[in-house]
């Protein structure tokens, strides 16, 4: 078939081709085609973490290290703290004692399988500390906007201008008498929590400008409903993450406190960042004191990172796009 | 045309060769599944000077076929077959080296959103100068800058010395549209690819840009390929037209010839759901939709707008005359925050007035920022009003509270524009329907759920996605569920913003029936707001032209097509594609 | 331009009174006598005592103590330490140490942050970027003493290339060390930044343009994908600042670099809490300082930015 034409500008002849329709048939519009699994962000997230090796490892180990703050008892019958005898002072690995002595002669092993639960302890009340404050005020500040939002931002900027361990540092310095696990984790917590409200501020500011909050609210569906049933279930997923980043980071900021001398009494607490305060004189000579302490630490805060990174592939469309 | 022909395959004709030859096409996308392909077996040819237009829905392959040519495909796509011969030479294989020296310089390509292809961080002047330069234009800094300059002044940017040092957020979306077609004329090539210049665009915009861009290719001798998915508009602009579907061209030939007898049953289906193409063929037969007879074959049930049309037209005549909402002198002014610590009042609604009667559509038609969405909110007390009143069934809304609002709600619906931003990603669709009914303690658990199977099959829905979930539904089928949740409460006014624009064209046609069936069978009441005048032809009754806050001429569909009041009115008919086509009604 | 400026430093004025103010209330509003809190189980000089209840204005209401701090704090009036000095002469004497520190680890960061997260993210997903990956997540991990005590054991140590200890002269050659270790603390985050960037201008429509306008890699990568990427790598830099501080303390502390954070580390390990508050606070204030110059240069790079009436 071919013919002349007078459209736009010049004539000219072009053939008039048509697929053969066997070949490319029309299939019918807008066909409804679903997988034999419904999915959601929820469900994909967790589909995407079953298949990462890096969720499994973390989580192994997490559950691991859970399991030796809980139950120290099963891995040493060794006291941390009695029984020391200076004889031993920084001596090798003995039968009994496969990680050698502390300078004060205790046994290393024993002393960092007791810390775990410190060290635990301190990041699960600094994140509740810090999740809750942080998302009372971010959902507040992003939902209700306007003078509530300067208000509660402004305080958390404040908050947010004195790096966390700095402020750890004056509180820590001013409770010198009673200081306890407690007490180091609110001098933590306090300035760390603006983090997480402006992670979940900045989630609800695009959440709520949805058109299916709108369509909520044209259905005659209460502000406060629609925050809880609508807003804050799909902005949560980042400040998870986050939160499970915090929690490797207050491990961190506990032990490094009590490495600086204002963290833990030494006396009460067993803490890897005083067994490492400890042994720093004896770094050229006996380096195995300060290295044991130092790999536990390092691996407890690796897996809360690792974890907290899977999750974050998992969750964030943004972060899977990147891999 | 013969069978004979392999599919896919176009003859070359010309002697001499053809400038641009693609043969057997592939290209595929690597994905976490394996390859996914989205070209099969693309062939075309275009000719020294000639204009083609590839025309598709989304997901057709008719973008990736733009960017295979230049081998610029995005992310994970490979060209896995065939030869795309430029001017003889096969790009397809050729190395870096050799596709940068065609680029800009021999092929030329104007993006499709002005918005994103500038770099927010250079001025314009930076970014033209740096085409000149990369194909040798010009050399020395004031010979470039001329240049640069010239390049933009035949782009039709007015003062464009001043405008060099300037950066792309400076520039309105129209202004940065002409940098880039300058761009991409700048070293007058042999072709130029247009890959949906102006769709994200104001249709004025769009044809003055789309005027300039013709006259330059013309003058230059530039062939053009251009990519859309609006067939009015590409058999409007070019000679020939390329019909792809699925990764495959199904239908190719001369414009009009392919708009009056189009032989795949594919084109014949997108020719009928096309709704500039059908504003036209009912403006062209000059009668009132009712007693409009038609002699196109209806080719596959559930698109042909004009069908639609009709029979929503004479439901629409049987219905009684009451007024459902009145509105007078409503005003909406925003405070917006301009530097320092003052801010100024930006009147987003102005003096608006206008009454929808029951049973009747009335569309509010006006482009970006003619403040017809702020209407909507204001009718569904989204947001309150500066003055101005609004009475729906003769009550009056703005003092509305507590149980008296939830009553308002349950007598008005909305249906919004985004299909993935309008269902919560969290909530399954049964329960996204059923939260109207929960919400107005309609019903028990059990009588609730009938009444969701009952919208899912009103909207043709199977009955088991309701316990699935909005991301697994494309986005027609999510603008099925958004107006079930409209309709679940039975209101009497369902209030449409933007609630097709987003949908391809056949999807877009499916649900503008399902509006009308709707409409026919539950009395409804609706408030049509769109950008496009072509859709108002087929689906409204009345229409109010909004610009700029104010209704500037305000009558019947009839009366507005027929003969429109306002300048601006016959601006927007004018810019609906397709007014130079003569078709056999 | 200048009324973001201006609007930035107004910005600052209530962040720094209340910083200020959270500092002074945690240390004076316990109750019994602060100086003698602050002091804990040592006996102070009688004459620092009563020189401190002089600078705090102790006999007043609290909020005209607080108010004589801040008006000290603003006019640069830091107060004295434990040793009777005055913290500005220590401040005259240990800041230019730490600000060669500072400046060495920085640019010892973005160079590191760029080059590695560009190679990274034009190369995602392959060997390089896995290596990066791993190495980032182990940094990020180690405590900053623990990386401290690594590099000394190592590289001073057992390596010999570097003195573990810097001394009083604190010359550039000697800051090397610290200075990588503390580019090391904080460098991760930047490499990850600079990754995820690089991926996502690269995918930009505007790069697809750059090509499409036949410009080369060699002219996309570094004006197109790089130049786009320092935007919100600089925005990381003011945030990461903060980590920078604490790292700088401990670090000096460890490798007894006569700076300001060495003062601090010191101060803190033998519990002089004046000094501690002191310094405390010029942190706090360098930091705040610090995020003023980054929103600064944040407006240079970003011409959204500078640009808005």
């Amino acid at each position: 078939m071919s013919s002349d034409t007078t459209i736009g500008r010049k004539t000219r002849s072009a053939n008039h081709y048509v697929a053969d329709v066997d070949e490319t048939p029309v299939a019918e519009v807008d066909a409804v085609k679903l997988d034999e699994k419904p999915s959601n962000l929820w469900r994909d997230a967790w589909r995407d973490l079953r298949r990462r090796p890096i969720f499994w490892i973390s989580g192994v180990l997490i559950l691991f290290i859970a399991f030796v703050a809980l139950f120290p008892g099963l891995f040493t019958s060794t006291p941390p703290n009695s029984g020391c005898l200076l004889a031993n002072s920084n001596g090798g690995p003995a039968p009994g004692h496969p990680l050698g002595f502390t300078k004060q002669g205790c046994d290393i092993y024993s002393r960092i399988i007791h810390g775990t639960s410190t060290s635990l302890s301190v990041g699960f009340i600094v994140i509740a500390l810090t999740t809750v404050t942080g998302v009372v005020f971010g959902a507040l500040a992003g939902f209700f906007g306007g003078f509530l939002d300067t208000v509660l931002m402004r305080v958390g900027d404040i908050f947010f201008s004195i790096p966390y361990i700095l402020a750890a540092v004056v509180i820590m310095s001013v409770f010198s008498e009673n200081r306890n696990i407690v007490v180091i984790a609110l001098a933590i917590g306090v300035f760390a929590w603006p983090t997480t409200a402006r992670v979940l501020r900045s989630e609800v500011l695009r959440v709520k400008n949805s058109d299916f909050v709108m369509a909520a609210t044209a259905t005659g569906l209460s502000k406060m409903a629609i925050l809880f049933r609508h807003v804050l279930p799909n902005s949560i997923a980042p400040v998870i993450v986050v939160t499970t980043l915090s929690l490797g980071a207050a491990i961190t900021a506990e032990a490094t406190l009590s490495f600086l001398g204002v963290g833990l009494p030494p006396s009460e607490f067993m803490s890897w960042g005083n067994d490492i305060s400890q042994a720093q004189r004896d770094l050229r000579t006996d380096p195995q004191t300060l290295i044991w302490p130092s790999i536990a630490l390092t691996t407890t805060v690796l897996s809360f990172i690792l974890l907290g990174e899977a999750l974050r592939d998992a969750l964030d469309p943004k972060a899977r796009a990147l891999r | 045309m013969s069978a004979a022909v392999p599919a896919g395959a176009v003859p070359a004709s010309a002697p001499g060769g053809p400038l641009l030859e693609v043969r057997n096409l592939e290209v595929g996308f690597r994905t976490q599944g394996g390859m996914v392909t989205a070209l099969n077996g693309v062939s075309f040819t275009i000719e020294q000077g000639e204009s083609v237009a590839i025309v598709g829905e989304s997901g057709s392959g008719k973008s990736t076929t733009a960017h295979a040519i230049i081998n610029l495909l995005p992310g994970s796509g490979r060209i896995t077959g065939g030869q795309v011969l430029f001017e003889g030479r096969d790009l397809a294989t050729a190395s870096r080296q050799e596709l940068e020296e065609v680029r800009g310089k021999r092929i030329g390509f104007v993006p499709q959103d002005p918005m994103s292809n500038l770099n927010p961080v250079w001025s314009v002047g930076f970014q033209v100068e740096e085409t000149i330069r990369a194909n040798g234009l010009a050399t020395g800094k004031r010979e470039v800058r001329k240049k640069a300059i010239e390049v933009l002044q035949q782009a039709g940017l007015q003062d464009a010395d001043r405008r060099l040092r300037q950066f792309p957020h400076q520039f309105s979306g129209g202004m940065r549209q002409r940098v880039l077609i300058g761009i991409g004329l700048a070293s007058s090539p042999r072709l130029l690819i247009a890959d949906e210049p102006t769709s994200a665009l104001d249709v004025t915009v769009q044809r003055r840009i789309l005027d300039h861009l013709e006259s330059l290719t013309e003058t230059v001798g530039t062939s053009l390929l251009f990519i859309t998915h609006d067939l009015g508009l590409a058999a409007e602009r070019a000679e020939k037209l390329i019909v792809m579907y699925k990764g495959k061209i199904v239908e190719a030939g001369p414009s009009l010839e392919i708009l009056q007898n189009p032989l795949h049953p594919y084109t014949q289906r997108l020719i009928a759901a096309a709704p500039s193409l059908a504003s036209r063929r009912i403006q062209a037969s000059g009668q009132h939709l009712g007693s409009l007879a038609h002699t196109e074959a209806a080719p596959a049930s559930g698109f042909d707008l004009i069908t639609a049309a009709e029979e929503r037209a004479e439901q629409v005549e049987a219905a009684p005359r009451e007024p459902a909402v009145v509105v007078e002198n409503l005003t909406k002014v925003f405070k917006i925050r301009s530097g320092g610590f003052k801010s100024v009042d930006f009147t987003a609604v102005d003096d608006v007035s206008f009454s929808i009667q029951k049973g009747t559509t009335t569309a509010l038609v006006g482009e970006s920022g003619s403040g017809k969405s702020t209407v909507a909110k204001l009718l569904l007390k989204l947001e309150n009003a500066t003055s101005g009143s609004i009475s729906v069934q003769g009550r009056r809304i703005e003092s509305l509270r507590g149980r008296e609002l939830l009553s308002l709600r349950r007598a008005m619906q909305p249906v919004f524009q985004d299909p993935y931003g309008s269902l919560d990603p969290l909530t399954n669709i049964g329960n996204t329907i059923a939260e109207p009914l929960k919400v107005h303690k309609v019903g028990d658990r059990a009588s609730r759920r009938e009444r969701v199977f009952e919208l899912l099959d009103q909207v043709s829905l199977p009955r088991v996605i309701a316990g699935r979930y909005p991301n697994e539904l494309s986005g027609g089928q999510r603008q099925r569920v958004a107006i079930a949740r409209a309709l679940a409460l039975k209101p009497d006014i369902v209030v449409l913003d933007e609630a097709v624009s987003a949908l391809d064209v056949l999807v877009q046609a499916q649900i503008l029936r399902l509006l009308a069936e709707l409409q026919g069978e539950l009395g409804l009441t609706y408030l049509f707001i769109t950008h496009d005048l072509a859709v108002v032809r087929v689906i409204a009754d009345n229409v109010c032209v909004m610009q700029k806050g104010r209704i500037v001429e305000a009558a019947s569909t009839d009366q507005v097509f027929g003969s429109p009041q306002e300048q601006y009115t016959r601006d927007l008919l004018d810019a609906i594609p397709g007014a130079g086509i003569q078709l056999g009604v | 331009m200048a009324y973001y400026i201006v609007r930035r430093l107004l910005q600052a004025i209530p962040v720094l009174i209340g910083t200020t103010f959270l500092i002074y209330f945690m240390v004076f509003a316990m109750p019994g006598n602060p100086l003698l809190t602050l002091f804990g189980d040592r006996t102070p000089p009688p004459a620092l005592l009563e020189r401190l209840e002089q600078q705090y204005l102790l006999d007043q209401p609290f909020i005209i103590q607080y108010l004589n701090y801040l008006g000290n704090v603003v006019t640069g009036n830091f107060g004295i330490s434990f040793s009777g000095q005055s913290v500005n002469d220590i401040l005259a004497r240990t800041f230019p140490v730490t600000l060669r520190l500072a400046f060495l680890a920085i640019t010892i960061e973005m160079v590191i942050a760029l080059s590695v997260g560009l190679i990274s993210g034009l190369r995602k997903g392959g060997i390089f970027d896995a290596s990066a990956l791993v190495v980032s997540l182990l940094l990020i991990s180690l405590p900053i003493f623990v990386l401290c005590f690594i590099a000394q054991f190592f590289f001073a140590v057992q390596l010999g290339w570097f003195s573990p200890t810097v001394g009083a002269d604190a010359s550039i050659p000697k800051l090397i060390l610290p200075a990588i270790v503390l580019a090391l603390f904080v460098v991760a985050t930047a490499i990850r930044l600079t990754r995820a960037s690089v991926i996502e201008t690269s995918t930009a429509d505007f790069v697809r343009t750059a090509y499409s306008k036949g410009l080369g890699r060699r002219r996309v990568v570094p004006v197109h994908i790089l130049r786009n990427s320092l935007i919100p790598v600089t925005t990381q830099l003011g945030a990461d600042f903060g980590l920078l501080i604490v790292g700088a303390t401990v670090t000096e502390g460890i490798f007894n670099v006569p700076g300001v954070g060495n003062t601090l580390y010191q101060a803190i390990i033998r519990g002089e809490r004046p000094t501690v508050v002191s310094f405390v606070t010029v942190m706090v204030l360098l930091y705040l300082i610090v995020n003023i110059l980054i929103d600064l240069i944040y407006a240079v790079l970003d011409p959204r930015i500078r640009y808005v009436k």
